[in-house]
């Protein structure tokens, strides 16, 4: 069991400052278009993380596992009346989990890019079969479905605060979980499985098993940030969103947050959300009128490339690292006053 | 079955293969020296073919545009050579691979900024009229690509066994470290590789744009000659043309055969699923020399 320290407490007191003083804030906006898009990206990420950064199995397929999700919980919300939401959701995880451990089969027998390069099969395919198959969409064909009005119990989740609260709960709730679990057992059998197959082996690892457990538990929170990025952020469940640049941006995430960490998740995902905002009014107030939409996205994707070769580069621990540099520099500092003051 | 029918649809097959091939030399070539599998390949590609059409409808002449793209596309790939991959040296290969994503983004991004993001057509001057052989048509633009696809492997095949840098080449491919003890200088080489993928990549870029018109898209054409390398194996020019082959012409079957039952569209995954099957069989690919898994 992992020991509860300063770092928990300090994540602790981030989630009651989320949940109990930001819902306050009077800006829909802030709920809409920021946090709650943000929180299925960090969710999304930190499955991603659990699989590419703890594991050393990289993806490149994590939009589709988000759509298995995302449809999973609109197919049984429409087939089984009466679903609690919440049921629902841990359903769109476990059957993401069982696709996810079917596509993660050829890790058994393929390493490093062979991997990433077959994980584009499962992308391709799957956005194929949902948009082939008028049976995922219960018939619907416009290709765009509206979701359906959502319940907690007697309560409707209709507004962006409810949203909100809903997406950091969940969120929350399996940020918790990964914590037990990467510093547990499991979390130390995908690091000794990442740094050498062999050498795990050895240790009496079992890596078959270790791959398709890192697999499913990856798949379950992706399928999970799925069903949130459909229900409570976009409220459409369509496959074209789903495509693989979503699925680049949440691997950026956690190159840019920091792989293998927690927290680079959000750090990542909240750098992802925020940038193209801050691009867009920027650049709308240094040049005008001339920045349209298809210029932001043109040097979004530059600063994008820019920071992930950079990242690669000078940081490959990511803005977790930075963060923790600044912690640290702050601790040896203060440690230091101390000291000299000590002395005199 | 109309066997007629069938072999037209076949040769169409191939042919298309051919053009899948003509990108994934690129990568071959990168990947034998540096070990890197450059995913910015398809950036490359789009990035020459942007260059080459805008200069071109500037008014310069077909061999001067040609040259000075040819000249743009050395110079990026030396810089990509020096600011991206050799500081990266030593890193994990799926870093490489990360760090070429990144730079996909970066090429694609520059080369819209640069050029503007409308449709550009391209005229080779090649007519395509389909040529009558036995009762199938076949495009004439397609044999044309055969050809050029034929001169370059050939070209590449002499490069690499006959002559002295090509056998610098192989010595940097086979061993790094030997290599710098016998005095090769790698980021030399590295750099006149990173040239002659430059040279593919341009006349891939010109005739896949000839075909789809020069735009965005060109760059997606990456992800169909990744299911090409899996199954030839990474690092065999070989390779690349026969897995080119097979991937065109199943994936051109399979749209035809099968598609109708399925509701069409299986050309999308459907390469991607016959490299991975057989990837399973044999982890190396047709030709691939190294083993996949390393300790």
């Amino acid at each position: 069991m992992a020991r509860f320290n300063k770092l928990h407490a300090a994540a602790a007191a981030l989630f009651l400052l989320m949940a109990l003083v930001v819902p306050f804030i009077p800006s829909d906006y802030l709920f809409d278009a920021i946090l709650t898009p943000m929180l299925a990206i960090s969710l999304a990420a930190l499955g991603l993380n659990l699989l590419a950064g703890y594991a050393g199995q990289v993806s490149l397929g994590s939009a589709a596992f988000m759509a298995v999700g995302a449809f999973t919980a609109y197919n049984c919300l429409l087939r089984v009346p009466g679903l609690p939401l919440l049921v629902d959701l841990g359903l769109a995880g476990l059957v993401t989990a069982a696709v996810g451990v079917f596509f993660g089969l050829p890790s058994l027998r393929l390493q490093g890019f062979y991997l990433a390069v077959s994980t584009l099969a499962a992308q391709f395919f799957v956005q194929w079969a949902l948009t082939n198959f008028a049976w995922f969409s219960g018939g619907d064909t416009s290709g765009v479905i509206t979701t359906p009005p959502l319940f907690i119990g007697p309560m409707a989740i209709d507004s962006p605060v409810r949203r909100y609260l809903l997406s950091l709960l969940i969120v929350a709730a399996l940020t918790a979980l990964a914590v037990r679990l990467v510093s547990g057992r499991a979390g130390r059998e995908f690091l000794a499985v990442r740094d050498h197959e062999l050498a795990a082996r050895v240790l009496g690892v079992k890596i078959l098993r270790t791959k398709l457990f890192a697999c499913a538990v990856s798949s379950f929170y992706i399928g999970v940030a799925g069903a949130l990025w459909a229900f409570l952020y976009l409220r459409t469940v369509e496959p074209a969103g789903f495509d693989l640049d979503r699925s680049f941006e949440i691997l950026f995430v956690i190159i840019i947050g920091g792989l293998a960490s927690i927290r680079g998740a959000f750090l990542g995902a909240a750098f992802i959300v925020v940038l193209p905002l801050l691009l867009s009014r920027a650049g709308a107030a240094v040049f005008g009128s001339t920045f349209d939409s298809g210029l932001v996205d043109i040097v979004e994707k530059i600063i994008l490339g820019v920071l992930i070769i950079f990242f690669l580069r000078v940081e490959p621990a990511g803005l977790s690292a930075l963060v923790a540099r600044i912690r640290w520099q702050h601790i040896t500092r203060s440690r230091t006053v101390e000291t000299s003051g000590s002395l005199t | 079955m109309d066997w007629g029918f069938f072999a037209g649809v076949a040769i169409a097959g191939l042919l298309a293969g051919v053009m899948y091939s003509l990108v994934a030399i690129g990568f071959v070539l990168i990947y034998k020296t540096s070990s890197v599998l450059n995913f910015a390949q398809g950036a490359m590609v789009l990035f020459a073919a942007l260059t080459f059409v805008s200069l071109h409808e500037e008014g310069l002449p077909f061999w001067v545009a040609f040259a000075v793209t040819l000249g743009a596309m050395i110079v990026l790939g030396i810089l990509i050579e020096a600011l991206v991959l050799r500081p990266l040296v030593n890193q994990p290969p799926i870093t490489l691979f990360l760090a070429t994503l990144g730079l996909s983004y970066v090429i694609e991004g520059a080369a819209q900024l640069f050029w503007g993001t409308q449709v550009h057509s391209l005229d080779l001057g090649i007519e395509d009229v389909p040529l009558p052989l036995n009762a199938i048509l076949i495009s004439q633009f397609d044999v044309f690509c055969a050809v050029v696809a034929g001169v370059i492997v050939a070209a590449l095949t002499i490069l690499f066994r006959y002559t002295r840098t090509g056998l610098a080449f192989r010595a940097a491919a086979e061993d790094q470290y030997a290599a710098l003890n016998t005095g090769l200088r790698l980021p030399v080489i590295w750099a006149s590789i990173w040239g002659v993928a430059g040279f593919v990549s341009l006349v891939a870029g010109l005739l896949w744009g000839a075909r789809t018109g020069v735009q965005f898209s060109l760059s997606l054409v990456v992800l169909k000659s990744l299911p090409v390398l899996v199954l030839g194996g990474f690092d065999s020019i070989l390779g690349a043309i026969v897995g080119g082959l097979i991937i065109g012409l199943t994936e051109t079957l399979a749209e035809v055969y099968i598609g109708p039952y399925v509701g069409g569209g299986i050309d999308q995954w459907i390469a991607y699923v016959i490299a991975l099957g057989f990837l399973l069989v044999r982890p190396t690919g047709l030709f691939g020399q190294r083993s996949v898994e390393r300790v």
